[in-house]
């Protein structure tokens, strides 16, 4: 009878010891694991450019039509990228455009601090989606 | 003579303002402690390492709505939470920090803690009773039934101290102390103390007058703001007053090598504290018949025993 009372006491006592698992959020921010699927950013070429070439299928495929590409024709006559908006509200961050993308334009960025007081804010444009993020040059294909 | 009662009162208003600061950060203690045992981190946002928190504590308390329910009868509502506090607060009175460090010296300090901390129960009953609140009743005549069981081990527990240091002086018993710490002469009788003296405390687990999931709040529920406040000032400096007690009978007080007496006075009290909390981390509550047939099943037959062969111990060894 002593025993097992004992063994509780040796449990806790352990725990006392042993590291806190709570992370103290603002201060300590949690690392999403690597297929993590946040918010998606456009990723540009070497020149600054945004790879996606405007061809739409980001557009098409996406199930809950948060995405809206808006084409224009360059100098050099080639289709190009004039507009990008998602809206994040209603974006359900399944990956989809990812997987259509054939320029492997777009990705899935381990953002995930996407709260906002204003409805507008959280429906981001071309340079919200890039210049927030960064090059994102290290996605292969 | 002025000058005397003066040195007296200063001496009285210091001690008791130490002990009240040291009752504040208990609460912050025990709630940091039982954060790390619970692989938390406790209170740690206001202040320093949450230093502040028993000064946040107290002022969100005075902020509160102070209610007396239209059905409670005011006067004992009022008065439960002093007597309480008061209660325990006058225990204080007797307990040696160090060799001169103390208000008084009684001659039967014994006898005047057990009398005055079984007053503690009057707060508790009033302050359930007077709150006419089914739940409030039944804490309340709970913890009645459970602050008496438990002192008459607790009682019987202290004769055996009594027997070895011929005193009932806090003074001489810590002075008898000198050479061997009670805990060694008598370790049934520190383990009887010990738990009861939890009991008395209403710790977990024997905190049967709170009891969340059965009664809500027990005696507390109807109470709020300060009158609140002074019945959880008063839970916390009876732990405080048992951890001394246990440091003064079974610990040896303030003996010990090298440190200063007042260090190793509170060193031992943190350390009593620290095991409260331990035990709180770790035991469940049981079932209240449970702890009824505890009480007066196992531990005093054990008390008696206890007694008995310290007893006759002390008479064939002199």
């Amino acid at each position: 009878m002593i025993k097992p009372l004992l063994d509780g006491l040796k449990t806790t006592l352990n725990h006392f010891f042993r590291k806190p698992i709570t992370l103290q959020y603002p201060e300590e921010k949690w690392s999403p694991p690597e297929r993590f699927r946040g918010q998606p950013v456009l990723i540009r070429n070497d020149e600054g450019e945004p790879r996606c070439v405007a061809c739409g299928l980001c557009e098409k495929i996406c199930p809950c039509g948060c995405i809206t590409v808006h084409p224009h024709t360059g100098a050099d006559g080639r289709r190009q990228l004039k507009r990008y908006t998602i809206d994040l509200l209603r974006c359900c961050f399944c990956g989809l455009c990812v997987e259509s993308c054939p320029m492997a334009a777009i990705k899935m960025s381990s953002r995930y601090e996407l709260a906002n007081d204003r409805k507008e804010a959280c429906v981001l444009h071309e340079q919200d989606l890039m210049e927030k993020i960064g090059p994102v040059s290290d996605v292969s294909g | 003579m002025i000058v005397n009662i003066i040195g007296e009162l200063l001496k009285i208003i210091i001690i008791f303002s130490v002990i009240m600061g040291i009752v504040a950060y208990m609460t912050l203690m025990e709630r940091r402690f039982l954060g790390f045992f619970q692989l938390r981190l406790g209170p740690n946002r206001v202040g320093p390492g949450g230093l502040l928190q028993p000064i946040a504590d107290g002022i969100k308390l005075l902020f509160k709505e102070d209610m007396t329910v239209l059905h409670a009868r005011s006067f004992y509502f009022i008065l439960a939470p002093i007597i309480s506090f008061v209660a325990v607060l006058l225990c204080f009175a007797v307990i040696p920090f160090s060799g001169t460090m103390y208000i008084t010296d009684l001659s039967v300090a014994v006898l005047y803690l057990m009398a005055i901390s079984s007053a503690g129960v009057y707060g508790v009953l009033l302050g359930g009773w007077s709150s006419n609140n089914k739940y409030s009743t039944l804490g309340a005549y709970r913890a009645a039934a459970q602050m008496i069981s438990y002192e008459i081990p607790m009682a019987l527990a202290l004769a055996g101290v009594l027997i070895l240091s011929g005193s009932m002086s806090l003074v001489d018993i810590v002075n008898a102390q000198k050479g061997l710490w009670y805990i060694v002469m008598q370790p049934v009788g520190f383990l009887i103390f010990f738990i009861a003296v939890s009991a008395e405390t209403n710790r977990t687990p024997f905190d049967f007058l709170e009891c969340e999931n059965e009664l809500v709040a027990g005696y507390q529920t109807e109470y709020s703001s300060m009158k609140f406040g002074m019945f959880y000032m008063a839970e916390y400096a009876h732990i405080l007053l048992a951890s001394c007690l246990i440091t003064v009978f079974f610990l040896g007080g303030w003996n010990g090598p090298v440190l200063p007496a007042l260090v190793w006075f509170f060193a031992k009290v943190f350390a009593v504290f620290f095991l409260f909390v331990w035990i709180r981390a770790t035991y469940p509550r049981l079932r209240y018949d449970q702890l009824m047939a505890f009480s007066w099943k196992f531990l005093l037959p054990l008390a008696f025993l206890n007694l008995m062969i310290s007893a006759v111990l002390v008479v064939a060894l002199h």
